[in-house]
């Protein structure tokens, strides 16, 4: 076994990898670049070194520097994580030349699998279910046509060489077949200078189903079940689960046998993931085969038991397998979020900044026996900087099944506090409870469907009102008991009120308490009283309560006249007034929020650096009028159609904050 | 007597309704409440007592003898705050549009000669059209005698005024010699002389609202201290505000019920600073994670941004805080920002509120705009300020303190009782690049040369430890540790006592 292993990547991963290499007894090595000085990595693993400049390319992706730090270190492994270098099969050979072990497949395996048209062959010829379609050349739009034809519409024309979904059109007759052709043809050559094309059978209703598998370097391999990855943003995983709440015993096996055999076709040796597509009858086709650590691993940890970095470590060492297939058995749901610095209200844009608090859900296994697993490379203090991934946390339950394991996620998310930077908390509490979720009828376009306008945030029905009612009574009486001790007049006999008025967007409800041995017991309107239990304190931002023997978490901060409350990716201002006060509320006006569609606000904060039109100018959709720096990148501020500028706000130099009005508009 | 006990009832049920119903409903109308319904909400539910509800006034011109309304356009009275007294009047707009007649103006004098006697704040809410001027010269007089009484009461209880509607005309003067003015979005405005006399004198066409609106005076004139959506949240803002002050200056600031732990740590203060010392923090985040239970009670918000003021509470009382803020102008000093916080550190050193003031200043403000509009004086009245003030007072340097700038920020020269600094802090004449272009100046030319002797400043000055050896500094501090240091410290200080030499009043720099 290695005495000291090198992770040639940041953040959550890295951190990951330390976590079990220290539980192996090996000693680590963290790499940063200028922007990670202070970074989590650094600080928990046992040596750290500088590798330059924040820009990735001139850092993580530089192969001489990770050697150096080898050699320096005297590290003998390195684990590449995933992206930066995880897949590229130069960096394994020249790891290999150098003596050091890579912790990831033989080069053979990460070049078969890195080209999609050569991974599809292969996999053809191992007896991997593939997507009907033709790779390799195609002539013309022509002969595009006719194999759609063949294969029939809807197809799916792509990029060879690309990734995600640039140069990726769907075709559903042939005139669409012809221009998809042409263009995805055009974009791919100045994209990824190589212009090969493919075309394959559109799937529709389509699942994102991957296999875990797991070889050792004696040809033995083991596939550990699926991950369910449907509920992506244009092609990026948001949330996965394990199981699949879709697939049968008898599919799970035959997806899992044909991984196998594909992982065999390339003498894979390590962890790796074949990912499939699966359409509505259960037919799946392979897409791809990552040969690497995948991010969403630790859903397969929590049902499996299985620590696959720990394996990764061990085959990479030398070992067998110390897993056969028969000691693989699925044990329970889990579910993972992806916490992404990402504002969900403008539409996903990246937030990064200063992490003023940071506090995530206590780790472990609580009474009821559920797990929750947070993955982090982050800490209050730190930074999300815009150089790498804008992924805050990984945050995993398990529990018996899915609908717990779901229930314990929306918890988690209740108490997993981030603030500074916008993040997408409220929009994966928003899918914790959305019906289509939680019945599991999902596919890779639930997301662009259940939020085709983006995210608005969540609506409380009437029951979630109450709730926040019956909470923002239990926070206003504990601190108007404490309050009451302070001062020494008496001008009344102090009785509290009977009751106050919970008022919620203009709606009031009547909220009676009553203080019982252990907690209180609330009414809200007509309702069933609550019973109510919490240790909050004014000053928390954090109110873990107990409502009729059901743990609540919600966020808290003050507001005029009450608290601002999160809970459930709801975010409310909830007043608590006497009822004097409530009702002569009723009677100020309704002030709509002013109309903004006429003027162009700043998107975040930022320095105007730059104005490009002046007041009067007549501008074209996309022109760009502004330039706002932000974090040293300069961002241009475009036209969203054409107008007349009819007043600007701001002049250059001055500072922004995110929504402050720059210039505004004539109809 | 049944009959004469309902005679009292029917007379209050009158003097209730005012300017009558339909006065009641254009105010609402307008989204106002009235007179009495906004005590209701100011004032502790059922804590109100009315004095003067009958009076009337004495005037016979104009037709006045036939129109008669108990209270004559304005109700005062006591309640109490969250269980702590305060006296109030409130303006009734339903009444002569709550013009204040002499008789309105001895209403009010009234409860200010009982708030001064008795050591309990005033608040006023303001909302009239003006002078009475049926009355002539009787409606100045009253004007002046409310005026006379702010002047006698200042630094002695703390007034508070609410803009409600509309102030205009030398009404302005009595809120303007308050401590606090506090505005409502779209149904208040303030200004001297209003839009058709501006139009007739300058020709300039000019709303109600851009001339005296709560936009205009939270942001560009500076004479209110904040704005609010309507009547309800502005009286209950006036109520968060209220629990931090004390009574009167015979009295120490209020201590309230905390649990908040006072050796809490936050790490994250230690990764606060940035490395590059151009690039800019949110002060606010200091104040939030120093301050009991996170809350902070900003006074305006809107102005001068690169200074933050407001109250916060340690230990249970309340402080006043001053930080710079390097997002807004670097936190330079300048004539805005200067005048602001002087005026809050002189509200605080008159009743009694330490102040706790967060030093990040690169210095002060350059450019013509500056020296025209009087920096040097206006400067000097922070400076003035921090130098009387008595109260105890804290200082942490978290990073840039240069120049005249440090010796402003309650500098340990000018009287602060404990001055800490972070490890990050540069305390300087100025910052390395300036200091070396002066002092090198023969070797300008030179830049590798020049770059040696930048670096040589900053090795030598760029840090807290000059200071400290000199002892202008008590002690440098772990960034995470601020607000057990500064909890401590304001705790210690509650015993201080200074005897300033005996003046009829110094001469501030005005």
């Amino acid at each position: 076994m290695f005495n000291k292993i090198l992770v040639a990547n940041r953040g959550e991963i890295a951190c990951r990898v330390f976590k079990t290499a220290k539980r192996m007894g090996i000693a680590t090595v963290a790499v940063y670049s200028e922007a990670d000085r202070n970074a989590l990595h650094v600080e928990m693993a046992d040596e750290a070194v500088f590798i330059g400049p924040p820009a990735a390319a001139e850092s993580y992706l530089v192969i001489d520097k990770i050697i150096d730090a080898c050699r320096q270190t005297g590290a003998q492994a390195v684990h590449p994580g995933y992206g930066f270098l995880s897949e590229r099969a130069e960096f394994a050979e020249r790891l290999a030349a150098e003596g050091i072990a890579f912790i990831g497949p033989p080069t053979g395996a990460i070049e078969a699998m890195g080209d999609k048209i050569t991974s599809k062959k292969i996999a053809a010829e191992a007896g991997v279910s593939t997507v009907p379609g033709v790779m390799g050349l195609i002539d013309d739009a022509d002969h595009a046509v006719r194999i759609a034809t063949e294969i029939s519409y809807p197809v799916m024309i792509k990029a060879s060489a690309g990734g995600g979904g640039k140069g990726m059109r769907i075709a559903w007759n042939d005139d669409e077949a012809r221009e998809g052709f042409e263009r995805s043809k055009s974009e791919a050559a100045s994209s990824f200078g190589d212009d090969r094309i493919f075309i394959e059978k559109f799937v529709t209703e389509p699942r994102h189903i991957e296999i875990q598998v797991l070889a050792d370097s004696m040809g033995e391999c083991i596939y550990l079940g699926e991950r369910e990855c449907s509920i992506q943003r244009r092609n990026q995983k948001v949330i996965e689960e394990a199981p699949s709440p879709f697939l049968d015993e008898a599919t799970r096996e035959a997806m899992g046998k044909q991984a196998v055999a594909l992982a065999k076709a390339v003498d894979y040796a390590s962890a790796g993931t074949v990912e499939f597509i699966v359409d509505k009858d259960r037919k799946f086709y392979f897409l791809e085969m990552n040969t690497r650590l995948q991010v969403e691993h630790p859903v397969t940890e929590l049902i499996t038991g299985v620590d696959l970095v720990e394996h990764m470590i061990r085959v990479a060492a030398g070992e067998p397998l110390s897993l056969k297939q028969s000691d693989i058995s699925l044990n329970g749901w889990a579910v993972e979020s992806r916490l992404y610095a990402e504002d969900p209200y403008r539409n996903f844009l990246p937030s990064i900044g200063r992490l003023t608090r940071y506090r995530p859900p206590d780790e472990g296994t609580d009474s009821d026996g559920n797990i929750v697993r947070n993955d982090t490379g982050v800490f209050e203090g730190g930074e999300i900087s815009m150089y790498y991934d804008p992924m805050i946390a990984k945050l995993c339950t398990w529990a018996p099944d899915r609908a717990a394991a779901i229930g314990k996620m929306a918890d988690a998310l209740d108490q997993f506090e981030v603030e500074g930077i916008g993040h997408n908390v409220p929009f994966l509490a928003a899918v914790m409870d959305h019906d289509r979720f939680r019945t599991g009828n999902i596919t890779t376009a639930f997301i662009a469907e259940e939020y085709p306008d983006g995210f608005r945030g969540v609506e409380a029905d009437n029951e979630l009102s109450a709730r926040f009612a019956a909470v923002a009574a239990v926070l206003d009486d504990i601190e108007c008991t404490l309050r009451a001790k302070a001062h020494g007049y008496r001008f009344s006999d102090g009785k509290n009120p009977a009751g106050k008025t919970v008022r919620i967007d203009r709606t009031n409800r009547r909220a009676i308490i009553a203080e019982e041995e252990n907690g209180r017991l609330v009414t809200i309107g007509d309702r069933q009283p609550v019973h109510v239990t919490t240790d909050w304190q004014p000053g928390a931002t954090l109110a873990q309560l107990v409502v009729d023997k059901r743990m609540l978490a919600f966020k808290v901060d003050t507001a005029p006249g009450g608290y601002r409350l999160r809970h459930r990716g709801i975010d409310l201002v909830v007043q608590v007034l006497s009822d004097r006060v409530a009702e002569l509320a009723d009677l100020m006006p309704d002030k709509p929020p002013p109309d903004t569609s006429n003027m162009l606000l700043c998107p975040m904060p930022g320095l105007v650096v730059a104005l490009q039109v002046e007041e009067g100018a007549q501008v074209e959709e996309g022109q760009s009028l502004a330039i706002v720096e932000a974090m040293k990148m300069e961002n241009v501020l475009r036209a969203e159609r054409p107008a007349k500028v009819s007043k600007i706000q701001v002049e250059v130099g001055d500072s922004l904050a995110v929504d402050d009005v720059i210039m505004e508009f004539e109809t | 007597m049944r009959e004469i006990l309902e005679q009292l009832e029917e007379k209050r049920r009158e003097a209730h309704l005012g300017g009558g119903q339909r006065r009641i409903d254009a105010q609402h109308a307008k989204g106002k409440l009235t007179a009495r319904e906004r005590l209701d909400v100011l004032l502790d539910e059922g804590s109100f007592e009315e004095y003067d509800m009958y009076k009337a006034h004495r005037c016979a011109d104009f037709g006045m003898q036939d129109q008669q309304i108990a209270g004559d356009g304005v109700v005062t009275g006591w309640g109490t705050i969250n269980g702590r007294p305060a006296y109030v009047f409130s303006q009734d707009f339903t009444v002569f549009g709550g013009s204040l007649s002499e008789t309105h103006a001895e209403k009010i004098c009234k409860v200010m000669d009982l708030a001064m006697q008795n050591g309990v704040p005033l608040i006023g809410l303001n909302d009239s059209g003006g002078a009475r001027i049926q009355e002539g010269v009787a409606s100045l007089g009253g004007y002046a005698e409310v005026f006379w009484r702010n002047v006698q009461a200042s630094g002695v209880i703390p007034q508070i005024s609410v803009i409600m509607g509309p102030c205009a005309g030398g009404a302005v003067y009595s809120p303007a010699m308050t401590d606090f003015i506090f505005m409502v979005k779209d149904t208040s405005y303030m200004f001297v002389t209003g839009p058709d006399v501006v139009k007739t004198v300058t020709n300039e066409i000019v709303s109600a609202e851009e001339l005296g609106g709560a936009s205009t005076h939270t942001k560009k004139s500076s004479v209110a201290d904040a704005a609010f959506e309507n009547d309800v949240e502005a009286l209950l803002e006036v109520r968060r505000m209220y629990d931090f002050l004390p009574l009167s200056n015979r009295e120490q600031p209020p201590v309230q019920a905390s649990v908040d732990a006072l050796d809490r740590t936050e790490m994250s203060l230690d990764t606060l600073v940035p490395d590059n010392p151009n690039k800019p923090y949110d002060m606010h985040e200091v104040i939030l994670k120093v301050a009991d239970e996170g809350t902070l009670f900003e006074i305006q918000q809107e102005f001068a941004g690169n200074i933050l003021c407001g109250f916060i509470r340690m230990n249970g009382s309340t402080v006043g805080v001053v930080a710079n803020q390097p997002m807004v102008l670097a936190g330079c000093l300048d004539i805005d920002s200067a005048k602001k916080a002087g005026r809050f550190v002189r509200f605080c050193d008159a009743f009694n509120i330490p102040i706790l003031t967060l030093v990040d200043v690169p210095g002060f403000l350059p450019g013509t705009a500056q020296e025209y509009g009087g920096i040097i004086k206006n400067g000097a009245k922070l400076l003035f300020a921090y130098a009387e003030a008595t109260v105890p007072k804290v200082t942490v340097i978290t990073r840039k303190a240069y120049g005249g700038a440090y010796d402003v920020m309650a500098s340990k020269h000018i009287r602060a009782d404990v001055n800490y600094a972070w490890p990050t802090a540069e305390i300087a004449v100025m910052g390395a690049k300036g200091a070396t272009e002066i002092l090198y100046r023969s070797e300008l030319n030179d830049p590798e040369k020049i770059a040696q002797r930048t670096q040589d400043y900053e090795d030598r000055f760029a840090n807290p430890f000059v200071a400290a050896q000199r002892g202008f500094i008590d002690e440098v501090i772990m960034p995470h540790s601020t607000r057990r240091r500064v909890a401590r410290s304001f705790e210690l200080l509650k015993t201080k006592q200074v005897a300033g030499p005996f003046k009829k009043h110094g001469n501030i720099p005005l």
